[in-house]
């Protein structure tokens, strides 16, 4: 009755292409963003931020990441950790050799250095497809972590292996280090994860993500009719990688501080970012961010109803918040197996027809 | 009428204060994951010191403490988690009990102004008070481990090393990688040579570590291990025939869930320790009247007494002297994270005090100062009796070789105050 098209007509092309051309959802749109920007900074405290709101922002960029990679361009990678490792690396090595250069600047060539691994991991791609990719992704997983723990080069050579971010500001606010407040380390993250994900959508419905799909969908066909599968799967590479190395670089600068690159970018992060599009839907942005929020957000919950509320021994609930969360995936994936995107997509059209649907 | 509420809204926040003023001491702790059981067991030991006092003591100085629970499954991510759910609630001090977590925090305690003790983990230069103002590591540390190990290995063969081959099996994490560059500044010292073999963690898998030194037949072997890692090494060293007398642990990697699953193999196994174990202690008296009988020890206390749950305890202990001493400093039994800091700062456990704790010759003195937080350093030797079914210290405390320490947590701590702008106290 309320979500509806009627009544709201399209005078362009312009206005027909949009990506939400229905009036309630561009709302939604417009005050999801307004509340992110304009209220929560201000009332957000330091458990929500780290607990809470960083995490999911990081792991939705590194899942729109992996989305346009896998989800869009078809291309299975289980080396998702080890380009985090490479962002997180990257943006170590810049903010402490350019202490003079902007965080942002760092962040972004930090993609941009994740990116040319990326591709270069991506080329064996050319050859083999499906779980052989896989495995040679996961190749990449290993290789790569094994570097940074092996060469004291990329970590200044500190007797631990460990990575500190210093601090750094932006406009006189600091957004790495430990005096970071809690509504900066969200903006900037939101900042990143809002455009990021604007430019995540732009790509996929024009030219390059059509190409991505016609490859996804069938390659031989995508060839014959003027596809090359070298530019149009090693772009693919390119450009997931440097939205998972930006993810990578957040995640040590201005989410933990510090990292060693076993046991923050290990097999797990890279499984935990492929569990995120699977449950969240393949093939979407906003599956992205849903697949992140489950992943994210439910252990969290999990863990303060048993304890907090219901006051269960801390190893107990941790292991039934295991169980609930396992539960939980496999219960979506049998109930909707294109994951949460596609759910939403299906309450969206049965809301178009409450109250008399046919 | 604008002034009377506010006293009575003074009146009401006064009333209120006193009962919320409970001693705050988070316990961040793991009882699951690949290093839960050894985890389970110090959590256990931490909580049980602190139930000892509440109900014997009615808590310290009069103030009941509370040590909330967190899980962090020895994961650095949900560690930061813990942090930011328990500071809001008055947190004193922080023992999380992983040196992947310590480092992540070592620059937030300082931001946030509590203290963070770290005995026997964690960062080996956090020693230097003069940079790591909010950072408590005593009694001993990583590198003084690995110093006390070589002095008693110079022990065994007459003071001379040279031309001798040492292997260490390491976790291949911040925690395993510390010990290293200690261990290759005494080899030039004393003339031995050092493999390293790193371990990827959690470490169940390392055939080919323990096949190249069966190949290269190391002298000794020292072992940086935690979790499954530790029972897997000891099982490989003893599948190899490794004579396990010459088979050294550090601290983490010497407790009963350790050398058990090995059985009679794992006879003669020495590791490093701190502190005393069994339950040979007067304090048991006290621990069986109020916890254990009561039914009030942390999980069922079915641990009480071995090596990881008197380790749990006696960091308990530390800190309960550190609020003890805060409490006299600050002259009231409320006190501030800042002030529990000067407590450990102006910190002095001697001999005496321990034994009218119930814990003589349980640990070394404890002496910190504004520049010294790591104490002494001094460590001894256990080793593992399988037939017994029990550890039994073998060496005296020992002091580490601080002429050697010293210039390497020096260097460490100023490239670290170089790295986040501290400029040096004292």
């Amino acid at each position: 009755m309320l979500y509806r098209e009627a009544g709201d007509f399209k005078t362009s092309y312009r206005d027909d292409g949009q990506t939400f051309p229905i009036r309630l959802d561009r709302w939604g749109y417009y005050a999801i963003l307004a509340v992110a920007f304009l209220v929560v900074p201000f009332v957000i405290d330091s458990y929500w931020a780290n607990a809470v709101l960083v995490p999911f922002l990081i792991y939705a960029i590194a899942a729109i990441g992996l989305n346009i990679l896998t989800g869009y361009a078809g291309q299975v990678s289980l080396g998702t950790g080890g380009f985090m490792a490479v962002g997180a690396y990257a943006v170590y090595k810049l903010m402490v050799a350019f202490p003079g250069v902007p965080i942002v600047i760092h962040i972004v060539l930090a993609g941009a250095i994740t990116a040319v691994v990326g591709m270069l991991f991506g080329l064996p791609s050319l050859r083999i497809k499906g779980f052989y990719l896989a495995v040679a992704t996961l190749a990449a997983q290993f290789f790569l972590v094994w570097l940074f723990n092996k060469v004291p080069w990329f970590y200044n050579y500190s007797a631990s292996g460990q990575i500190n971010a210093p601090e750094r500001t932006i406009l006189g606010w600091a957004v790495t280090g430990p005096a970071t407040t809690a509504s900066a380390k969200y903006l900037i993250c939101l900042v990143f994860a809002v455009v990021l994900a604007w430019v995540a959508r732009n790509l996929t419905r024009g030219s390059v993500g059509r190409k991505w799909m016609a490859i996804r969908d069938m390659d031989i066909a995508a060839e014959i009719i003027g596809v090359n599968p070298l530019t149009a799967k090693l772009s693919a590479f390119a450009v997931s990688s440097f939205f998972v190395g930006i993810a990578g670089a957040l995640l040590f600068s201005v989410y933990l501080g510090a990292a060693e690159a076993s046991e923050a970018f290990g097999i797990n992060k890279s499984f935990l970012v492929l569990f995120m599009i699977i449950i969240g839907g393949l093939g979407s942005i906003f599956g992205s961010f849903a697949g992140a929020a489950f992943l994210v957000l439910l252990p969290v919950f999990l863990k303060n109803v048993l304890v907090a509320q219901f006051g269960w021994p801390t190893d107990l609930a941790a292991h039934i918040e295991l169980m609930i969360v396992g539960a939980l995936i496999v219960f979506f994936l049998i109930v909707e197996p294109h994951g949460l995107a596609r759910l939403w997509a299906l309450t969206k059209e049965k809301l178009r027809l409450w109250p008399f649907p046919h | 009428m604008k002034l009377k509420l506010a006293t009575v809204a003074l009146g009401a926040v006064m009333a209120a204060a006193p009962a919320m003023a409970d001693l705050v001491v988070p316990n961040l702790s793991y009882r699951t994951g690949p290093y839960g059981a050894n985890g389970t067991q110090y959590a256990d030991g931490f909580n049980d010191y602190f139930t000892l006092l509440n109900e014997r003591d009615g808590g310290i100085g009069g103030e009941r403490v509370r040590t909330p629970e967190c899980e962090t499954a020895y994961n650095t991510e949900k560690g930061v988690e813990c942090y930011e759910a328990t500071k809001g609630s008055g947190a004193l001090v922080y023992n999380p009990l992983s040196t992947g977590i310590t480092y992540q925090l070592i620059p937030k305690v300082a931001a946030d102004k509590i203290s963070l003790y770290t005995p026997g983990y964690g960062r080996t230069s956090a020693k230097n008070g003069k940079v790591f103002e909010w950072v408590f590591n005593a009694p001993a540390n990583y590198w003084d481990g690995a110093s006390v190990a070589i002095k008693y290995l110079l022990d065994q063969n007459g003071g001379d090393l040279n031309g001798k081959k040492i292997a260490l099996v390491y976790h291949n994490s911040a925690y395993g990688k510390e010990p290293i560059r200690t261990l290759q500044e005494l080899g030039k010292k004393h003339g031995f040579t050092l493999t390293e073999l790193p371990v990827d963690p959690p470490g169940q898998e390392q055939k080919s570590q323990w096949l190249q030194i069966r190949r290269d037949k190391p002298d000794y072997v020292l072992m940086w291990g935690w979790g499954v890692m530790n029972q897997t090494a000891i099982q490989e060293a003893a599948n190899i025939r490794f004579p396990m007398e010459n088979f050294i642990g550090t601290y983490w990697s010497g407790s009963e869930v350790d050398v058990k699953p090995v059985g009679a193999g794992a006879n003669g196994y020495k590791a490093l320790t701190f502190h005393g174990v069994g339950m040979d202690y007067p304090i048991y008296e006290d621990m069986k009247k109020h916890v254990i009988e009561p039914g009030k020890a942390s999980q069922g206390g079915q641990f009480v007494g071995s090596v990881l749950y008197s380790r749990g305890m006696y960091a308990a202990v530390v800190i309960a002297e550190a609020i003890k001493k805060a409490q006299e400093l600050a002259g009231t039994p409320q006190i501030t994270p800042a002030q529990l800091r000067d407590g450990f700062e102006a910190l002095d456990i001697t001999p005496e005090r321990l034994a009218e704790l119930g814990l003589p010759d349980f640990g070394p003195e404890i002496k910190m100062t504004c520049d010294n937080h790591g104490g002494s350093g001094m460590a001894r030797l256990q080793q593992w009796d399988a037939s017994a079914g029990k550890w039994s210290l073998i060496t005296e405390f020992t002091e580490p070789d601080q002429e050697v320490l010293d210039p390497l947590i020096l260097e460490d701590s100023e490239a670290y105050a170089k790295e986040a702008g501290i400029s040096p106290r004292c």
